[in-house]
C-alpha cells in the first residue's frame, strides 16, 4: 500500500508519541494521547450534534412534503447555529417549586454517559479511545445513568407532566434493559469477546457481519433501543401530545438545548453500536483499506441515524402499557431464544470445532427462525385488531322516522 | 405489610396544550396514568356571539358564523343563512345552491383533513400526515381565495344567495384537485390504515354505543362511527343534496379508529357529490337582492346542515325589527364533547387523548 494514503490513519501522530516518549515521561505520553483523543471525539459528537440538527428537521421535512430549514446560509447548514444562539440567549427560567441542586444537574448529568459511549467505539483498526475489555458492558452500564439523570429531571422539576414523563422513563428503562442486555449477549457468546475492537476484529477476520448470523439479536437490540432512546414510536417519556414535553417540560434556553443534543448524540451512539457489533465497524469487506476507516465507520453510523429519522418521520407513538407488554411478552421470549440457539451454535461451532462454512448455515437457521418468530408474535399482536374490518360499511338510502304531527304529544 | 397509599392526583390537561385544539381545558383525576374522573371546563374561547347577535342586523351576523368553527367557516355561513332564509322567506337561485353545495364540501373535505391530520398527530406521529393532509386543504383553501379572498375567515355565503360568483380560473383548479383527491384520499388511506400502531391506539379504545350516542345526541362522524346511518344530506336534504347520489359511510364498533375512517370516507364521498354537482352546475344569478336591514315577520326558525362535525343548527327569532330578537346556534363539537368523559374515564391519559382528537372539536364552535 502507499504510504501516502496512510496519512488518515493518524500514524504520524503515533511518530510523534513515540519521539515525545523517547525524550520525556511515559506517563506525560499517556495523559497527552487521552487529550488528544477527547479532543477527537468531542469534536465528533459536538459537531454531530449540529449536524443531526439539521439532519433531522431536512429529513423529516422532506418525509413531510415540506422543505424544512433552508434560509439560514446555504441549505439551512447553519440552522443549528443559529439555534443554538437563540438558546443561548433565551432567559434560564427555574420554577419556584423546582429543587435547585437537582434541577440544575440533569442537562449536565445526561451529556456525560452520551460522551462516554463514544469512547469505546473503534474508529480505525488500533485507534480506540478505550479498547475496553468489558466494552459491551461498559457500553449497558453508562447507557443506564441516562434513565437516572431523566428521572432527576423529571422529579426535581415539581411539574406533574414531568414527573409522568419520568415515571414512564424509569417504567420503559427497567423493560427495555432485559431485552437489550439479552440481545446482546448473543454476539458476545459468538464472539467471545466484550471488547468492541474485537466484535469488529472478529467480523472482518471471519468476513461476515453478525447482522446475518444473529439477526434476532440485532432486531431486538434496534427496537430496545430506539425505546430507550425516546424516540418514535416509544417516545412516551417526551409524548408531546400528551404530557406536553414529559421530564423536560421545565427546561427552558441552553438547559432544554443540552437535553435536545442529548438525544441526538444518544441516537449516533446507538447507530454507532449497531454499527460496530452488528455491521462490521470500520470494515467494509475490503474497501476499508482504500477508503479512510473512520470514515466508513461514520458513514454506517450516519446509515442507521437516518433508519431512526425515519422512524421519527413516520410512526406513531405506542401507549405505556403496550410498550411493556411488547418488552415483556415479546422481546424478552424472542431474546431468551436467540441466546439459547446463539449457545447451541457456539458450542458446535467452537468447542467440536466445526468447519468455518457452518456459518452459513447457522446464519440461514437464525434467519429463518427470526422470519418464524417475528411472523408468530406479529400475528399474536395484530389478531385483535384485524377482528373488525378496517373500512367503512357504505349505506347508500338512510331510514328517516317519521316526526309526529306538531300538536300531538311527542313521547310519554 | 402495609398496603402503598396512592392517593389519586389531578392534572390539567390544557387550557395550554399541545393537544386541546384550542383553548379548552380538561381536569383530570388521575390514579397512576388510569383517568379516575374527568371534567371539562369550557369557556376560554367565549366571545358571546350569541348576544352580539342581537345587537346586529341579520346579515352583519354573517361573519360570527366564520369565527365560530374557524375550520370550517363555509358550513357555518350556509347553516345560519338557511336559517336566516327561512325566517325571512327568500328564495335563493339554483346557481348558488348548487355553489353552496360544492363550498360546503370542500370546507368538509378541508375540515376532515384537519380532523384525521391531528387525529393520527394525537395518536403520536410525528406530524406526518398531518403534513400531508395540509397539502390539500392548501389546495382548496385557495379556491376559496379565489372566489372570495378569504381562506379561513370566508363569509361568503349571503342571505338569498353567496357573495360572488366564481371566477374563469376556478374552474380547471377544481377539476384538477378533484381528480387528484380520490388518489390521495388512497394515499392516506394505504399510509395510515394498514399501521399497527393506530390500530393499537385506536381501535377498541373509546368505544360509544348507538344507544349512548343517541342518548347524547351525537351527530356527525362520530353518531356515524357507532354503526347508525344518518346525514342530514339524506335524512333532511337542504339545498339540492337530493339530486345527488352518494352513499354514507358508517363504522363497525364506534371506536377512535371507526370516527377516523368514517372521515376518510366522507372526503371521497364529497368528491363524488362536487363532481356531480360541477357537472350539473346551471347558469343563472348567484344571489336574490335581499334589503340590507333585512326585517322578517314576527316568527322563529330553526334550520340545521350536516356540517362536518354534525348537526348544526341555527335558531333564529324575530320581533320584526332589523337586529334578531334571539340567535342561537346548535354547535355539533359542544353536543359531542359531552360523551368525553364517558368514553375516557377507566382508561389511560394517552388514550384521553386519543378520544379527544378522534371527536374532532373547535373551541371556537363550543365556546362560541
Amino acid at each position: 500500500m502507499l504510504p501516502l494514503l496512510n496519512w488518515y490513519d493518524f500514524d504520524p501522530l503515533h511518530d510523534l508519541y513515540e519521539w515525545i516518549g523517547d525524550n520525556t515521561a511515559d506517563e506525560f505520553v499517556y495523559v497527552l494521547a487521552a487529550v488528544v483523543g477527547a479532543t477527537g471525539i468531542l469534536s465528533f459528537v459536538g459537531l454531530g450534534a449540529l449536524v443531526n440538527v439539521w439532519l433531522e428537521r431536512r429529513i423529516i421535512g422532506r418525509m413531510q412534503v415540506r422543505k424544512g430549514p433552508n434560509r439560514v446560509g446555504p441549505f439551512g447548514l447553519l440552522q443549528p447555529v443559529a439555534d443554538a444562539i437563540k438558546l443561548i440567549q433565551k432567559e434560564v427560567l427555574q420554577p419556584l417549586a423546582a429543587d435547585r441542586a437537582l434541577f440544575n444537574l440533569p442537562p449536565i448529568l445526561v451529556f456525560i454517559p452520551a460522551m462516554l459511549t463514544f469512547s469505546v467505539f473503534a474508529w480505525a483498526p488500533d485507534l480506540v479511545y478505550a479498547d475496553l475489555n468489558v466494552g459491551v458492558l461498559f457500553l449497558l452500564a453508562i447507557s443506564s445513568v441516562t434513565s437516572l439523570a431523566i428521572f432527576v429531571a423529571g422529579w426535581s422539576s415539581n411539574n406533574k407532566y414531568a414527573l409522568l414523563g419520568a415515571m414512564r422513563v424509569i417504567a420503559m428503562a427497567i423493560s427495555y434493559e432485559i431485552p437489550l442486555v439479552l440481545a446482546l449477549l448473543a454476539p458476545v457468546i459468538f464472539t467471545g469477546t466484550m471488547s468492541l475492537a474485537g466484535i469488529v476484529d472478529f467480523q472482518r477476520e471471519l468476513d461476515v457481519w453478525l447482522a446475518f448470523l444473529l439477526p434476532m439479536s440485532l432486531l431486538i437490540y434496534a427496537i430496545s433501543a430506539t425505546a430507550e432512546l425516546n424516540r418514535t414510536p416509544a417516545d412516551i417519556a417526551e409524548a408531546e401530545s400528551e404530557i406536553v414535553a414529559g421530564f423536560h417540560t421545565e427546561y427552558s434556553g441552553m438547559k432544554f438545548g443540552l437535553f435536545y443534543a442529548v438525544e441526538l448524540i444518544n441516537s449516533l451512539a446507538v447507530s454507532g453500536i449497531v454499527a460496530s457489533l452488528f455491521f462490521g465497524g470500520y470494515s467494509l469487506y475490503g474497501l476499508e483499506d482504500y477508503i479512510p476507516p473512520w470514515i466508513i465507520f461514520i458513514g454506517k453510523i450516519y446509515f442507521f441515524y437516518f433508519g431512526l429519522i425515519w422512524l421519527r418521520g413516520t410512526w406513531p407513538r405506542l401507549r405505556i402499557d403496550q410498550l411493556m407488554a411488547f418488552a415483556w411478552k415479546m422481546l424478552i421470549p424472542m431474546a431468551l431464544i436467540n441466546i439459547m440457539v446463539a449457545m447451541t451454535e457456539v458450542l458446535l461451532w467452537r468447542e467440536l470445532e466445526w468447519d468455518n462454512w457452518v456459518l452459513a448455515v447457522f446464519a440461514v437457521v437464525n434467519i429463518a427462525l427470526m422470519v418464524v418468530m417475528v411472523g408468530f408474535f406479529f400475528r399474536l399482536i395484530t389478531r385483535s385488531f384485524y377482528r373488525l374490518p378496517r373500512r367503512v360499511r357504505l349505506v347508500h338510502d338512510i331510514s328517516v322516522p317519521t316526526l309526529p304531527a306538531p300538536g300531538s304529544a311527542a313521547g310519554s | 405489610m402495609t398496603e402503598l397509599h396512592t392517593p389519586p392526583y389531578v392534572v390539567n390537561i390544557g387550557p395550554q396544550h399541545p393537544s386541546t385544539h384550542g383553548v379548552f381545558r380538561l381536569k383530570v383525576t388521575l390514579d397512576g396514568e388510569r383517568i379516575v374522573d374527568a371534567e371539562m371546563v369550557l369557556g376560554y374561547l367565549h366571545r358571546s356571539m350569541e348576544k352580539l347577535a342581537e345587537e346586529r342586523t341579520y346579515t352583519q351576523n354573517i361573519p360570527f358564523t366564520d369565527r365560530m368553527d374557524y375550520l370550517a367557516a363555509m358550513t357555518g355561513n350556509l347553516g345560519y343563512c338557511l336559517a336566516a332564509e327561512k325566517l325571512a322567506g327568500v328564495d335563493v337561485p339554483e346557481r348558488a345552491s348548487y355553489l353552496r353545495v360544492i363550498f360546503a364540501e370542500l370546507q368538509r373535505i378541508a375540515s376532515h383533513c384537519m380532523a384525521n391530520g391531528t387525529f393520527v398527530n394525537d395518536c403520536g406521529a410525528w406530524q406526518t400526515p398531518l403534513m400531508y393532509m395540509f397539502r390539500e386543504r392548501e389546495k382548496i383553501l385557495d379556491l376559496f381565495e379565489m372566489t372570495c379572498g378569504a381562506r379561513l375567515t370566508t363569509n361568503y355565503m349571503r342571505i338569498g344567495g353567496v357573495a360572488f360568483d366564481v371566477p374563469d380560473e376556478w374552474y380547471p383548479a377544481i377539476n384538477d384537485l378533484m381528480a387528484e383527491m380520490p388518489d390521495r384520499i388512497s394515499e392516506y388511506e394505504e399510509m395510515l390504515l394498514d399501521n399497527e400502531i393506530i390500530l393499537a391506539r385506536s381501535r377498541d379504545i373509546g368505544v360509544l354505543t348507538p344507544e349512548r350516542a343517541i342518548n347524547a345526541s351525537a351527530s356527525g362522524p362520530l353518531l356515524r362511527g357507532t354503526g347508525i346511518a344518518w346525514d342530514l344530506r339524506k335524512a333532511d336534504p337542504y339545498c339540492v343534496y337530493d339530486r345527488f347520489d352518494f352513499d354514507i359511510p358508517v363504522g363497525h364498533n364506534g371506536d377512535c379508529f371507526d370516527r377516523f375512517i368514517v372521515r376518510l370516507e366522507e372526503m371521497r364521498q364529497s368528491v363524488s357529490i362536487i363532481r356531480q354537482a360541477l357537472q350539473q352546475l346551471p347558469g343563472g344569478p348567484v344571489s336574490t337582492p335581499v334589503p340590507l336591514a333585512l326585517r322578517p315577520d314576527p316568527g322563529e326558525a330553526y334550520a340545521c346542515i350536516e356540517s362536518p362535525k354534525g348537526e348544526l343548527g341555527f335558531y333564529l327569532v324575530s320581533d320584526g325589527g332589523s337586529a334578531p330578537y334571539r340567535w342561537h346556534a346548535r354547535s355539533p363539537s359542544y353536543i359531542n364533547l359531552t360523551v368525553l368523559k364517558d368514553l375516557s374515564v377507566g382508561l389511560s391519559l394517552a388514550d384521553a387523548i386519543v378520544i379527544l382528537g378522534s371527536l374532532d372539536i373547535n373551541v371556537g364552535e363550543i365556546d362560541r
